[in-house]
């Protein structure tokens, strides 16, 4: 069958499941006075769409800040400006639509999200499984990573744009991984002036252009690059800005809105060291809230540092992309401020590496979408939840054969193990934590909590017991996984061993 | 190509296929169901909670039960594991009860049901003949009529949104097919009691199935020529079909007949007051004769030469019509559309052996020239699609059963390929006036795209060349338009007010052409066929 046919019926196949899932409940449906996301997406296009841009970011009597303020950079702005002008003036009348809903306008919402995912997230994804997986598997990944379902349950059921947002990044990469360093910041700049938690991602994209500068020779053809680079990124972010440029009190009011520093280390159930950790020591209670900010930034910032370096001197397309698994993980995990939805981030780049390290990939897909599990309970999802997470684990595994790549050089563990024969033979054993026992293992034991948290009700003295076992849990997997990924990136050797490998394959 | 890992003889591919397609009936669970699920949750309760000798008397709810006793035990099975979900449902006083738990659990009755429809499936892709073996998975036979089975549209939007049973019943149908193609005929013939006592719909292709067996398996041996050899009847055979249809029919209308309730259950199953069309036209010759007439008498008002006083009053622009008045043509009653029921599958034969000349009430030809079970399922489509042309009160839904068993036929030859392609793209779309709600329009689309594009891609592939003439490819991207227009131009202008009905006399006008189309090609190539053969056996 020709190609063109096989990636339509995929592109076809994944749209259905989209919009199945869409005929779900959605965030705070029905639950006033607060709602949920979907009522602040549909609050921030009232708010664009009646009031003057310099008072979208400022509390004023018309716009009440602590109702769902808009708390994003300047590009969802505008998009909500767009969306409030396709429909119909009473789903966006100041102050009487607030916590409108209704069957026209869900099904609204929900073509938005459709549109954009099809204009911007679907393509990039069509062009890097084509253009930049390697190997004779290209539409199978493909379709494996069109069906994520952490993507899927969070915009089609939740309800975001984060196909927006990772969207415009995979768009980044795609654009980079071909060559094209100018566009490729453009749209990474765009990603994140739509969303700021693409700062998980930023570092990398600046290690590897600035890596590539390095190898072009800083005082020739690098400097020239550097600086295209660097004008190309002010002058995007300059124009996305524009109508707050005229008053640094607007940028200030605005950069405040996006990183609202009071709200604490971590907010709710989250799969990341601090949550976990304050199992054990209650670190919110113990530290001051500076303390916790410094202290925060500086172990994102040691976790990531060691696969930065070696991006700068390794620029290559696969470094890029474990740099970027690694970085947004380590954000993740340690930063200020986490919600359990940013696990999308790390999640992109690891779609990438689906065709690469399958078993990996597959294990940590999941763990991310169980990981958001006491989400889609709150939101009414569990019958979808169940659906594509059984779906894209059994599809994922048949048609990427996942447990045939489980060997140490399938799993890029030689150059590894080659470095620890010198020292401690028995610390070699990971590749032999990442085999198909263990895996079933794990997704029993998800399949089991996931059964719990439905089921039964937590005893009276420990109401949360089932979110923060699921979080804990899944913070597990991401620590092991994220020590696995920074091994393979960091044990690559500088020289290119691994074409010689292929060719002899 | 690339996909081609998994060879198509180690069917590792089967389950993927089948799980998929069920993973994407599961994730329609929540979607809109029309008032067939009240029906059989409606069922559900009687049998559950009445008596045997109450269940076709019981009229509570307008949606009496109006199937064959061995569906009503269906739901009488099913309603054991209903109590489980939700013991309300079974209540027969909680009329439109839809708690989540009884959404579930009729949902997923339908989805683990269609394991019966999986597993024919696969006994069906057993028995097609194989061409050269073609290296690559996807362009094999085996898998791209498993494909065009399991992903079936009419079958994923009829029974997983709108909601019936129909997976589980065309399950027993294919089944029973694949054991006519493997010559397991006893079996064939059992498993299509069953059904007939499941749903009488299938009455309508009875007739293929009675000369079928009769000729080819109570008459053991053909002469030269192929026509039959009286000598060889086998009454054994005889025997044992009848004592399977006796004794099958005995399990299932016995009760019933033991208490005297013959007649009711009679005609709660065959409800003649209703009217020649259903609501949404059928896109069958009705249709189009319907047409006609409502065209004439406009042309006949506006040229004087009718009195508007005198026409039937317009019952067509109710929207609902039960019952249409014809003003021009003379008006068609039952006993018409059973003839014409029958007409069509009658055969003109070169050269009638003198003993049957004088005898013409069915299936001629396979009695004639048997060609051995791809004959017989030649002759059920063609039944199944000639009830759907003529029939009286015919559902859209009933297409799929000219459509199912034909899939078969597709993938083994290039003819049957085309007309496969018009009919099942025509009858396919005009399905879409079951889900009208907005919210379903998407899903609709992208499947019937989905489907649409797989079977002509793969088609088109395992015959290496283009199927259809371009006329005929016109046509089909005229249904785009139809769409574009009845769905989306139409809500928008001022007439969808004062003539809402004509969305649905587009849509049925426009497919009757295409569905009317593809059954005279299928006549005519079942007569040609019927030549061809014959040097071939010479």
């Amino acid at each position: 069958m020709e190609n063109w046919s096989l990636v339509s019926i995929c592109v076809l196949f994944g749209l259905t499941a989209r919009w199945a899932v869409s005929l779900n409940s959605y965030s705070g449906a029905g639950k006033p006075p607060m709602f949920g996301d979907y009522e602040a997406q549909r609050h921030w296009q009232e708010v664009t769409y009646n009031l003057p841009v310099h008072e979208w970011y400022f509390n004023t009597t018309d716009n009440n800040l602590n109702y769902w303020g808009l708390d994003y950079p300047p590009l969802t702005a505008y998009h909500s400006l767009l969306c409030a002008h396709l429909i119909n003036p009473d789903w966006v009348e100041l102050h009487a639509s607030r916590g409108h809903e209704s069957y026209g306008h869900k099904l609204f919402m929900r073509a938005t999200v459709l549109v954009a995912d099809l204009l911007i997230y679907i393509p990039a994804v069509v062009l890097y499984s084509f253009y930049l997986s390697e190997g004779s598997n290209k539409k199978k990944v493909f379709l494996c990573i069109l069906l994520y379902p952490g993507l899927i349950l969070i915009d089609y059921g939740h309800f975001q744009y984060n196909s927006i947002s990772l969207g415009l990044a995979l768009w980044g990469v795609v654009v980079l991984g071909l060559g094209w360093d100018v566009l490729g910041s453009l749209a990474f700049v765009l990603s994140l002036n739509y969303k700021q938690m693409e700062l998980y991602h930023s570092l990398p994209f600046f290690c590897y252009l600035l890596g590539k500068c390095f190898k072009q020779g800083l005082a020739g053809r690098g400097l020239f690059l550097l600086v295209k680079i660097a004008v190309t990124v002010l002058v995007t972010f300059a124009l996305c800005w524009l109508p707050f440029l005229s008053d640094p009190g607007q940028i200030l009011q605005v950069v405040h809105r996006l990183f609202p520093v009071g709200r604490g280390l971590f907010e709710d159930k989250v799969a990341n060291t601090w949550c976990s950790l304050n199992v054990l020591i209650k670190i919110k209670t113990i530290l001051s809230t500076d303390t916790q900010l410094y202290f925060s930034l500086t172990t994102t910032l040691l976790a990531i540092l060691p696969s930065s370096i070696k991006l700068l001197m390794k620029p290559t397309l696969w470094q890029f992309k474990l740099a970027l698994v690694n970085s947004s993980l380590a954000f993740f995990l340690f930063s200020f401020q986490v919600h359990e939805k940013s696990i999308l981030l790390p999640a992109l780049p690891v779609c990438l590496l689906l065709n690469d390290l399958p078993l990996p990939a597959i294990w940590f897909l999941q763990a991310s979408t169980f990981s958001m599990l006491p989400l889609f309970l709150k939101d009414g999802l569990l019958v979808p939840y169940v659906v594509t997470s059984l779906a894209f684990l059994f599809f994922s595994i048949y048609l990427l054969s996942a447990f045939e790549h489980c060997s140490e050089d399938k799993l890029r563990l030689g150059p590894y193990r080659r470095l620890l024969i010198c020292i401690v033979r028995r610390y070699g054993y990971l590749s032999n934590c990442i085999n198909k026992d263990h895996f079933y293992f794990s997704i029993t034991a998800m399949a089991g909590l996931s059964f719990m948290s439905v089921a039964l009700a937590p005893p009276d003295q420990l109401p949360d017991l089932f979110p923060l076992l699921v979080s804990v849990f899944s913070y597990l997997h991401f620590l092991g996984l994220l020590l696995y990924f920074n091994i393979v990136q960091i044990a690559e050797p500088l020289q290119s061993v691994r074409k010689n490998q292929k060719k002899s394959n | 190509s690339v996909m081609a890992t998994p060879r198509a003889d180690d069917w590792s591919w089967f389950p993927a296929l089948a799980l998929g397609v069920s993973f994407l009936k599961c994730i329609l669970i929540n979607a809109y169901h029309s008032t067939d699920f009240e029906v059989h949750r409606n069922w559900l309760a009687i049998t559950h909670s009445l008596p045997v000798s109450k269940w076709y008397h019981e009229n509570t709810s307008e949606w009496t039960l109006d199937y064959p006793p061995l569906f009503a035990w269906f739901e009488y099975s099913l309603s054991h594991v209903a109590q489980h979900f939700d013991k309300e449902m079974l209540v027969v006083q909680n009329l439109i009860y839809t708690s989540p738990a009884t959404i579930l659990f009729q949902r997923l009755s339908v989805i683990v049901t269609d394991i019966v429809f999986i597993y024919a499936v696969k006994e069906c892709c057993r028995s097609v003949r194989e061409e050269k073996g073609s290296k690559d998975l996807l362009g094999h036979p085996f898998f791209i009529l498993a494909a065009l089975l399991l992903w079936n549209f009419g079958l994923l939007i009829v029974d997983h949104i709108h909601f019936q049973y129909n997976g589980f019943l065309f399950g027993i149908l294919l089944l029973s097919v694949a054991r006519h193609l493997q010559g397991r005929h006893l079996e064939g013939a059992l498993l299509f009691t069953v059904l007939l006592n499941l749903k009488h719909i299938y009455l309508y292709i009875a007739p293929a199935y009675g000369i079928f067996l009769l000729r080819s398996y109570c008459f053991t041996k053909d002469n030269t020529d192929g026509s039959v050899r009286w000598s060889s009847f086998s009454p054994v055979r005889l025997v044992a079909l009848g004592s399977i249809v006796i004794s099958v029919g005995a399990l299932s209308f016995g009760p019933f007949i033991a208490m005297g309730q013959l007649p009711q259950v009679l005609s709660r199953l065959f409800p003649f007051k209703r009217g020649l069309c259903h609501a949404y036209w059928a896109p069958n010759v009705w249709a189009l004769y319907n047409m006609v007439d409502k065209a004439l008498s406009v042309l006949g008002v506006r040229l004087k030469l009718l009195d508007v006083a005198k026409l039937p009053k317009a019952s067509m622009t109710g929207g609902l019509v039960q019952e249409f008045q014809h003003s021009i043509l003379p008006s068609v009653s039952p006993s018409i559309t059973l003839i014409c029921t029958l007409c069509p599958t009658l055969q003109p034969k070169p050269h009638p052996p003198p003993s049957l000349a004088l005898s013409p009430p069915a299936k001629f030809h396979i009695w004639c020239r048997p060609r051995g079970a791809r004959g017989f399922l030649r002759c059920l489509v063609v039944c199944a699609l000639g009830s759907f042309m003529f029939g009286w009160h015919v559902h859209e839904k009933a297409i799929l059963m000219a459509i199912l068993p034909f899939s078969i036929l597709a993938v083994e030859s290039r003819e049957d390929a085309g007309i496969f392609l018009m009919l099942t793209t025509t009858g396919h779309y005009s399905l879409f006036p079951l889900l009208f709600t907005a919210a379903e329009l998407p899903i609709k689309v992208l499947l019937m795209l989905l489907f649409t594009l797989y079977s002509f891609t793969s088609l088109k592939k395992l015959f290496r060349g283009s199927l259809l003439n371009p006329l005929e490819t016109t046509y089909l991207l005229g249904l785009v338009a139809v769409e574009i227009l009845c769905e989306v131009v139409y809500p928008l202008s001022p007439w969808q007010h004062t003539l809402p009905f004509v969305p649905l006399l587009v849509t049925s006008v426009y497919c009757s052409l295409g569905v009317s189309y593809s059954f005279i090609r299928l006549y005519v190539s079942l007569l040609r066929q019927h030549g061809t053969d014959k040097h071939k056996q010479l």
